[in-house]
C-alpha cells in the first residue's frame, strides 16, 4: 500500500487537486491533507490518492552529503567525520 | 538531486555497509515494524550488507496481514447483500475468509470494486443513488486520515447511500503487545516511514523509554535503511535508546497536524481483534457514535461465525516476530502467492510474500 516514490507537482486546480508525476506517470491527487501551501515544482509523498506531506529537499541533500563523507572516509580507511555523530538526528523541523 | 536513485547509490550503500560491519560486534535483533520495510530489506539484499550480528525480525505492520478472519467474513457478508456495491483497497480482495474471499465473490457476480483512492467511493455513491455503497476501510495511521476526509465529504454532500466499515489500526499498541511477550527478543526497531509522517516521530518516545529499545524512523530506500541500522548499532554500543529520525525529509516530531485533527474529529479508539495477536485493547479505530448513520457495522447485520485459522499456517507467529516464513511447513509449497493460505502470503506487504518473491529457496 505504501508507495514511497516522491512525486513532482505539475499542476494544481481550484478544487485543491493536483496533477503529479511519478516516474513519468501522471495522476491526480488530493491536497486536502496538506495545510501549508503547495506549489508547482514541489515534491510530495503520495498515498492512496492523497498527498501526505511535502518532501523537504534540503534535508534530503543534507543526508546525501553525510553519505558522501562516509564514502570518502571509508575509501581513506579512516573514521572521523562521522565518528561520534549518532546520525542526522536533531534536524527536526 | 534525484530523490530515488541518489538513495540507491551503490558506493554509498557499500561504504555504510563497511562501517556497520566494522562497528557491529554483538547480536542485534531489529524489528522492522512496517511491511514496506520488509520488502525493501529483502528486495535490496540488506541482510547480506549488515554483517552476521544483525537479525531482522518482521513485524505486524501490514494492514492486510493483521486483518482477522471475522472482519473478512463481515466484509463478505456485506458484499453478498442485494443492492450493495462493496469497495475496498486492492489487497483485501484476495484474503481468504472462513469459506470464500471477496475475489471469489466478485467472480460470482457481486459488485465488488478495488479502489485506487477512497475518494472514488464518493463518485460511485453519487452515480448509483439506488445502491448502498459500502467502503471497507483498512490501514494504519497512514490511511486513517484519508478515510476521515471521505467521511467529511460524505457528510458535507449529504450522501445517504455511502457507509463505512472501519478497520483502522494503530502502530504503538501492537508493538507494546509484542514487547510484553516474554518469548520475544527485540533489541531495536526500524520505525515506519509513512505512519510516522502522520503521527510524528514523538509517538515512539515512550516505547523507546519503556522498553529501552532504540528506534530509527526510516525511509524506504536502501540508503535510508542502512543509515538507520548504523544508528541502531551505534545506539546499542553507546547503550542509549533514543528515537532517531532518519527520514527528516518528510517526517517531523509532531506529524501532520491537519491529518491528526481529522482523525480525532470522526474516529475514536477501540479494541481490535488482530490476526495472530488476539484482541489488543485500544489498538483500533471506529467511527464516533454520532456518525452511526453511516457506520456499516451499526446499520447492517455483521454477525458472523468464523472458522479457526488453518493449523498449518504460522502467520500469527510470524507477525509476532517469533518465526520466519521459512519456519512454516506450507511456505512456498501449498501456500504461495497464487494460492495463499495465510494473510502474510496474500498481501504485497506480507513477510511471506517478500520471502517468496526475493529469497525463495530450492
Amino acid at each position: 500500500m505504501c508507495l514511497s516514490i516522491p512525486s513532482k507537482v505539475i499542476e494544481i486546480d481550484e478544487n485543491n487537486f493536483a496533477t503529479v508525476e511519478t516516474l513519468g506517470v501522471r495522476r491526480g491527487v488530493s491536497l486536502d491533507l496538506i495545510a501549508e501551501p503547495v506549489n508547482v515544482g514541489d515534491y510530495v509523498l503520495i498515498h492512496v490518492g492523497f498527498a501526505m506531506e511535502k518532501i523537504d529537499t534540503k534535508y534530503a541533500l543534507e543526508s546525501l552529503k553525510v553519505y558522501e563523507n562516509i564514502v570518502k572516509e571509508m575509501n581513506n580507511e579512516t573514521i572521523g567525520v562521522y565518528d561520534g555523530d549518532m546520525g542526522l538526528a536533531n534536524r527536526l523541523k | 538531486m534525484d530523490l530515488i536513485n541518489d538513495f540507491r547509490d551503490k558506493d554509498k550503500i557499500l561504504a555504510i555497509s563497511k562501517l556497520i560491519k566494522k562497528e557491529s560486534n554483538k547480536p542485534l535483533n531489529i524489528m522492522e515494524i512496517c511491511g514496506g520495510h520488509t520488502h525493501s530489506i529483502m528486495k535490496f539484499g540488506i541482510p547480506g550488507l549488515v554483517g552476521e550480528h544483525i537479525n531482522f525480525v518482521h513485524g505486524p505492520g501490514c494492514p492486510v496481514c493483521v486483518m482477522p478472519k471475522t472482519r473478512i467474513d463481515e466484509a463478505i457478508k456485506l458484499a453478498s447483500m442485494d443492492g450493495v456495491i462493496f469497495c475496498t483497497l486492492a489487497d483485501m480482495l484476495r484474503v481468504p475468509g472462513s469459506h470464500t474471499s471477496l475475489m471469489k465473490l466478485r467472480g460470482e457476480g457481486h459488485d465488488i470494486r478495488a479502489l485506487y483512492t477512497p475518494l472514488d467511493a464518493l463518485k460511485i455513491a453519487q452515480d448509483n443513488p439506488d445502491k448502498k455503497v459500502i467502503f471497507f476501510a483498512i490501514g494504519f495511521e497512514t490511511t486513517t486520515p484519508m478515510s476521515a476526509v471521505l467521511v467529511e465529504k460524505t457528510l458535507n454532500l449529504g450522501l445517504k447511500n455511502l457507509f463505512f466499515h472501519i478497520n483502522h489500526v494503530t502502530v504503538p499498541a501492537p508493538v507494546r503487545a509484542i514487547m510484553n511477550d516474554e518469548n520475544v527478543k527485540i533489541d531495536a526497531f526500524l520505525g515506519p516511514s509513512h505512519v510516522s509522517v502522520i503521527t510524528g516521530s514523538n509517538v515512539y518516545k515512550s516505547i523507546a523509554d519503556d522498553y529501552k529499545t532504540p528506534i530509527a524512523v526510516s525511509g524506504f530506500e536502501p540508503l535510508d535503511i542502512m543509515d538507520s541500522v548504523l544508528n541502531l548499532v551505534r545506539q546499542q554500543n553507546a547503550n542509549t535508546h533514543e528515537v532517531y529520525n532518519e527520514y527528516a525529509r518528510v517526517v517531523n516530531e509532531n506529524g501532520n497536524l491537519r491529518a491528526k485533527e481529522l482523525i480525532d474529529k470522526y474516529f475514536e479508539i477501540c479494541d481490535f481483534p488482530w490476526r495472530g495477536l488476539g484482541v489488543i485493547p485500544n489498538s483500533g479505530m471506529k467511527l464516533k457514535d454520532e456518525f452511526a448513520s453511516i457506520d456499516a457495522r451499526v446499520c447492517f447485520d455483521c454477525s458472523v461465525q468464523s472458522a479457526k485459522e488453518s493449523k498449518a499456517c504460522i502467520c500469527g507467529e510470524i507477525l509476532r516476530g517469533r518465526a520466519k516464513p521459512y519456519d512454516c511447513k506450507v511456505f512456498g509449497k501449498v501456500c504461495n502467492p497464487q494460492n495463499p493460505i495465510g494473510s502474510c502470503m496474500v498481501s504485497g506487504e506480507g513477510a511471506c510474500a517478500a520471502y517468496y518473491k526475493y529469497a525463495k529457496r530450492g
